[in-house]
């Protein structure tokens, strides 16, 4: 299958892309990496007249430290970031995270701000990320701005991204030697999570507490915890916090697993990644 | 030493390694300059009445040459073609009245380029008025909704009659057991595909992925009403089949006859989104099995009940349940044996063929069974099979549902398999993680089969074969198979090279070309080796024995007095040195050719024992595969490296359906798994490396001494791995589950047995 | 729109739609038909060639996206002699294929395996194979090829780099 028709132009700075997403409105679309947007446009689920290809910018693939963050150029490719360095030493669930992602082709062309702009509930990195917390910087026609990741993930494939607006830069704090896990429940090593819980520990406490903890596919957006997480600020053991991890989510029914089995499913990984990451 | 036996390493791959092999799609060849490009039209609908299909935008569309409906083609529709089949349950070349499934074809789109085909396929607007649908084989069988209204019933055949009353009468414990043998998708790699020709003679050229082109030829020719001399149908590289390309399918015929009635030739190829509905599915049974015996172990009396879900058009589905009441009884000497089955259409996509096609399902069910007696009473699995297998034997065996089977020991197989395994050890690695309550429990699955291969009901007799050596001294072998991985190219050279002495690089194999091979049968149900290897095996003794009458007048001498030297391929006069001509001179004379056929007169029945570990996270259902140890006898192996290949791929097969793979509809009948997204293909993340076992036990029914090979695997392996996820939560309370053993379900079994324990 | 890019060693220019595959452009365009397309959905691999050094599957990859980079399919790894790439050699050795539709992304994306890590265990290999589908070996003896390949040296993860391997 094949993708409709389209017109596509080929930005050369993050300034040329906002103006050509300015000029075609929501008939445009970002192409990055292209490995969400092209698959949904060859089953033509999405069929947006101009393509705005930013993968030829300069410079947005990086990952460096900066005060007590991590930032992360949003044209960082998975595999870029499952071999860095520095990612692996400061905010280590990040590269083991990517390392995840789809197989070795899709890392090779996928983004971190492909994936972040994205919002598909069953995404690796996002539930990362929103463990982490942090924020993502974007730029749009008025210039950038910056929207935490605890605000950034709205819906079913929404987030806070503005149509004229592109992702630039991931920062999240960096975590250091702190204990963390990604715990990835797929009937197959490169299917979509079913479910998927990150944990991660926070140097100062963080902001839900000891343990930053993210689900996938528990609702219409990767969401966090937040049950779980204040549980354990209470001093609730892993057991009893991971017993909540499910509170307040609201998972879809599908063939692999239906919502009494998803709700498990996230109880027991969360359970899982906290007692690894307590181990750590 | 011969070459028979030795691991000949493959002679196509040197050509599939560098520039890829040629597959339909591939093809540049000047018969197809200029093609059209064909995009189906199809529906979304499982059941409903066709109210209108307007092409009106489509044909305005760029590129467009021309689009076709139900209403544009005259063609008679495809009649069922088994006599058991209600003749009402015809196909339309496209529906105009009533779509019957999700992938029914409904239009198709001409184009100049490729590209083109999508964008117009969507502008042809289809009113379909939704009908309930029969999705089920138990919604088929209470014939409240008819797929074909004209017939008056949703059966299309029915094989045997329900168990007697007293069947299991005496019987110290009976066991009962709905199982699902599910529908599963062959997803060969390449998907199908076809382009057609017609020359300025009149004849037309079919190019197109198939099992077998001569089949395929009739079919087509038949079904387009067609003098068969004028079709010619060619067979390129087949990017797999699994029996879901035996034949022709309708498309292929649509592309010869669109290329008619445009003058130009027309290519088509499906994507996989299309593939997924409009091929073949394989499997689709819902089976009842009943074994009643003592407590000492022995079976006594087993009964099978199959419902076939045939899919909305009569394809192999009816004659499916024949080959599994037909192994039934399997490897056992149980006194009493019931076997029945019922096909039905659904509004589900076709079921045909698939890597054992009706005796996976005959294994799966008998050995859930034993597995369910062995738990009933207590005792292990391996210890119940040993006493109720068939004792080895080398005369035909005749069965209760009569199977006459050739050569077998099953009790050495399970004694080799249980050895290479350890058995014992594994047995006593599961109890210790059973007493410690690990979460990681461990399962042990056996099974013991026997399955039919060169079963060729209906084919024509035996298989054809022809040798033709050339004066620089290499041979072409022709064969009326049809390899699509299975390596005949290197297989048949090897048989040829053995009689002939022709280095087996000198010597080329050709196959599904129907000019130049008019008879064969092709490949399926493992027939190719001891039908089609050993006709080669006719044809290059044939070839010496005329190369012997030859040589015998040039040489003025008596063809008994000739010594054949396989060295340098030569004939001469025994104990006179010099006197020699070889193969290559004698076809500088006069063309060397033979062509012949060979007939086993019936099939053979390898058979074999599998072990599977797995082991059970209990937290979470899933389920990983540790080890598959499997003893595979299919008699005579020609070249082990091939053999083992069959096998490996088999294997692979039978775990993804256990574990994995399963095509599901919602109530509605629309397909859930129509993408390779969905679909969840066995990948080798979910695969161990396999350990196997050799045991050859030569059939006498062919003088290569060969059996086939080809589905062994699958039928072996399903059922152990079926049987070992179920094992590791045995001791919990669980019973049963059917495949695929999702972790959501092995979870739920366990949830619910520790209920069930509890009250 | 036009293109431009090195494909096996050999520069070349094109002017395609913007919605064209890499897989169609390589196949279709340039007429290299190794290059298979199995699915619609990025997840069989059959299609997988290497792009600036990178295993990556062409079915989703627009050839505008290409631009500039330097393609190799499986017929650009043989020696100009005709000598098989190590990865060519030991899937035959191995026994590594069957119907063969897979085998040319099998190949490359094994190459990728190698090229990130030069002697993988079993569990890598596949792991590494993990978006590359075949239904014919059951992976068993592609495993031992690219372990086979992994023995002959450093090479087996590499492809050619200069125009000599133009074909």
């Amino acid at each position: 299958m094949i993708p409709g028709p389209f017109e596509l132009v080929r930005a050369t700075s993050v300034d040329e892309a906002v103006a050509a997403l300015v000029e075609h409105g929501d008939d445009a679309k970002i192409l990055a990496g292209g490995h969400s947007l092209l698959p949904l446009m060859k089953l033509r689920l999405a069929m947006p007249g101009v393509l705005v290809d930013i993968g030829g910018i300069p410079g947005m693939s990086y990952v460096r430290v900066e005060g007590d963050e991590v930032a992360i150029g949003a044209g960082t490719r998975h595999h870029e970031l499952e071999k860095d360095a520095v990612a692996a030493a400061e905010v280590p669930i990040l590269p083991c995270t990517a390392g995840q992602v789809g197989d070795p082709q899709v890392r090779h062309r996928g983004t971190i701000g492909g994936t972040v702009a994205h919002g598909d509930p069953a995404s690796d990195l996002p539930t990362a990320l929103l463990a982490l917390g942090g924020d993502v910087v974007v730029q749009g026609p008025d210039g950038r701005r910056t929207v935490p990741l605890t605000e950034f993930f709205l819906g079913f494939f929404e987030t806070a991204l503005a149509e004229d607006e592109v992702i630039v830069e991931i920062r999240v704090p960096r975590t250091g030697s702190a204990g963390w896990a990604y715990e990835k429940f797929t009937r197959r090593a490169n299917d979509w999570p079913i479910v998927a819980v990150a944990a991660v520990g926070h140097r100062t406490g963080g902001v839900g507490g000891p343990y930053g903890v993210a689900l996938a596919n528990m609702a219409g957006s990767v969401v966090r915890a937040t049950a779980t997480e204040e549980a354990l600020a209470r001093g609730a053991s892993i057991a009893e916090a991971a017993a909540l991890a499910d509170e307040g989510t609201n998972p879809s029914a599908d063939m692999h697993a239906d919502q009494e089995y998803r709700r498990h499913l996230a109880r027991l990984l969360t359970r899982r990644a906290l007692e690894r990451a307590a181990a750590a | 030493m011969s070459i028979l036996g030795t691991r000949v390493v493959r002679t196509e791959d040197a050509l599939f390694l560098t520039r890829g092999a040629t597959y339909t799609d591939d093809l540049v060849d000047d018969r197809l300059t200029g093609a059209l490009h064909a995009t189906f039209v199809r529906s979304q609908v499982a059941h409903g009445r066709v109210l209108a299909v307007d092409a009106s935008a489509a044909r305005e569309a760029d590129g467009v040459v021309a689009v076709y409906t139900a209403e544009d083609v005259d063609l008679v529709p495809i009649p069922p073609g088994r006599p058991m089949v209600p003749p009402a349950m015809t196909r339309p070349w496209f529906a105009g009245d009533t779509v019957r499934f999700v992938g029914d074809l409904i239009a198709v789109v001409l184009t100049e380029e490729r590209y083109q085909g999508e964008d117009a396929a969507e502008l042809v607007s289809v009113d379909i008025e939704p009908l309930p649908a029969v999705v089920t084989t138990a919604d088929a069988l209470a014939d409240e909704v008819l797929v074909f209204p004209e017939a008056g019933t949703n059966l299309m055949a029915a094989f045997g009659e329900p168990a007697p009353a007293d069947f299991f009468d005496g019987c110290e414990v009976v066991v009962r057991q709905a199982v699902v043998n599910q529908r599963v998708a062959p997803v060969p790699l390449e998907t199908r595909a076809a382009a057609a020709a017609w020359g300025e003679d009149g004849r037309v050229t079919i190019f197109c992925s198939n099992q077998g082109a001569q089949q395929a030829k009739a079919q087509i020719a038949g079904w387009l009403g067609l003098d068969p001399a004028v079709v010619h149908l060619v067979t390129p590289d087949v990017g797999g089949g699994f029996g879901a390309k035996i034949g022709a399918d309708p498309e292929f015929a649509l592309v010869a006859w669109l290329a008619r009635q445009t003058g130009r030739p027309v290519t088509w190829v499906e994507s996989r989104s299309e593939n997924l509905v409009g091929m073949l599915h394989g499997r689709g049974q819902d089976q009842v099995v009943a074994i009643g015996g003592r407590r000492d172990g022995t079976v006594q009396a087993y009964s099978l009940v199959v419902d076939q879900d045939c899919g909305a058009y009569p394809r192999l589905g009816p004659v499916l349940p024949r080959l599994t009441v037909l192994m039934a009884p399997a490897v056992y000497a149980f006194p009493k044996v019931h076997a029945q089955a019922r096909a039905v259409a659904t509004n589900t996509t076709p079921i045909g063929a698939y890597r054992g096609a009706g005796r996976p399902e005959a294994t799966a069910a008998v050995e859930r069974a034993v597995d369910l007696f062995a738990a009933e009473i207590g005792m292990d699995p391996a210890e119940v099979r040993r006493k109720n297998l068939l004792p080895a034997f080398s005369e035909p065996h005749t069965t209760a549902t009569g199977a006459v089977y050739d050569s077998g020991d099953y009790a050495a197989a399970l004694d080799k398999v249980l050895a290479a395994g350890g058995y014992g050890e594994l047995r006593a690695e599961q109890a210790r993680r059973r007493e410690r309550g690990d979460v990681r429990q461990l399962g042990i699955g056996l099974s013991v089969y026997v399955e039919i291969t060169g079963a060729d009901n209906g084919l024509g007799a035996g298989e054809s074969a022809g040798m033709e050596v050339h004066p620089d001294g290499t041979a072409t072998v022709l064969t009326g198979t049809s390899p699509h991985g299975q390596g005949h190219a290197t297989a048949w050279a090897m048989i040829a090279s053995e009689q002939t002495g022709i280095p087996v690089d000198r010597i080329t194999v050709v196959h599904g070309d129907t000019d130049l091979i008019p008879r064969g049968a092709g490949t399926m149900g493992s027939r190719s080796l001891q039908q089609g290897g050993v006709a080669v095996h006719r044809a290059a003794t044939e070839l010496v024995e005329l190369a012997r009458q030859r040589a015998a007048e040039q040489l003025e001498a008596d063809p008994a007095d000739l010594e054949f030297d396989l060295g340098s391929a030569a004939l001469g006069v025994r104990g006179t040195p010099g006197t020699g001509v070889t193969l290559a001179q004698l076809a500088e004379q006069e063309p060397l050719l033979v062509r012949t056929r060979f007939d086993a007169g019936g099939p053979t029945f390898p058979f074999g024992a599998h072990l599977v570990v797995v082991e059970v996270d209990t937290e979470s259902g899933k389920a990983e595969v540790l080890r598959v140890v499997t003893v595979d006898d299919a008699g005579t192996i020609v070249n082990p490296l091939l053999a083992e290949g069959q096998r490996h791929g088999g294997i692979a097969q039978g775990v993804a359906q256990a574990l994995l793979e399963e095509v599901r509809y919602d109530a509605d009948g629309n397909p859930q798994t129509s993408t390779l997204a969905d679909y969840p293909f066995v990948s080798a993340t979910e695969l161990p490396s396999f350990e196997l076992v050799d045991m050859a036990t030569p059939t006498p029914m062919n003088p290569l001494g060969a059996k086939g090979i080809g589905e062994s695997g699958t039928i072996g392996s399903t059922p152990a791995v079926h049987n070992a996820v179920i094992d590791a939560v045995a001791h919990l309370g669980v019973r049963h589950i059917d495949m695929p053993t999702t972790p959501m379900k092995v979870w739920r079994a366990v949830q619910q047995a520790q209920q069930e324990g509890t009250h | 729109m036009q293109v431009s890019m090195t494909v096996n060693g050999r520069q070349r220019s094109d002017d395609v739609e913007p919605r064209l595959l890499l897989a169609h452009y390589l196949r279709d365009v340039v007429g290299l038909k190794a290059t298979n397309i199995g699915c619609d959905t990025t997840s069989c691999g059959a299609c997988t060639v290497i792009v600036d050094g990178l295993s990556v599957k062409s079915c989703t990859l627009l050839a505008a996206q290409a631009e500039g980079a330097r393609v190799t399919t499986l017929e650009g790894l043989a020696g100009p002699d005709g000598e098989l790439h190590p990865m060519q050699r030991a899937f035959r050795e191995e026994h590594g294929l069957q119907c063969g539709f897979c085998t040319p992304g099998m190949v490359l994306a094994a190459i990728g395996v190698l090229a990130d890590n030069p002697d993988p265990s079993d569990r890598e290999v596949r792991e590494g194979l993990e978006g590359n589908l075949c239904r014919c070996t059951g992976y068993h003896n592609i495993v031992r090829a690219v372990q086979s390949a992994a023995r002959s040296g450093p090479a087996a993860g590499q492809v050619p780099q200069g125009p000599e391997a133009a074909r």
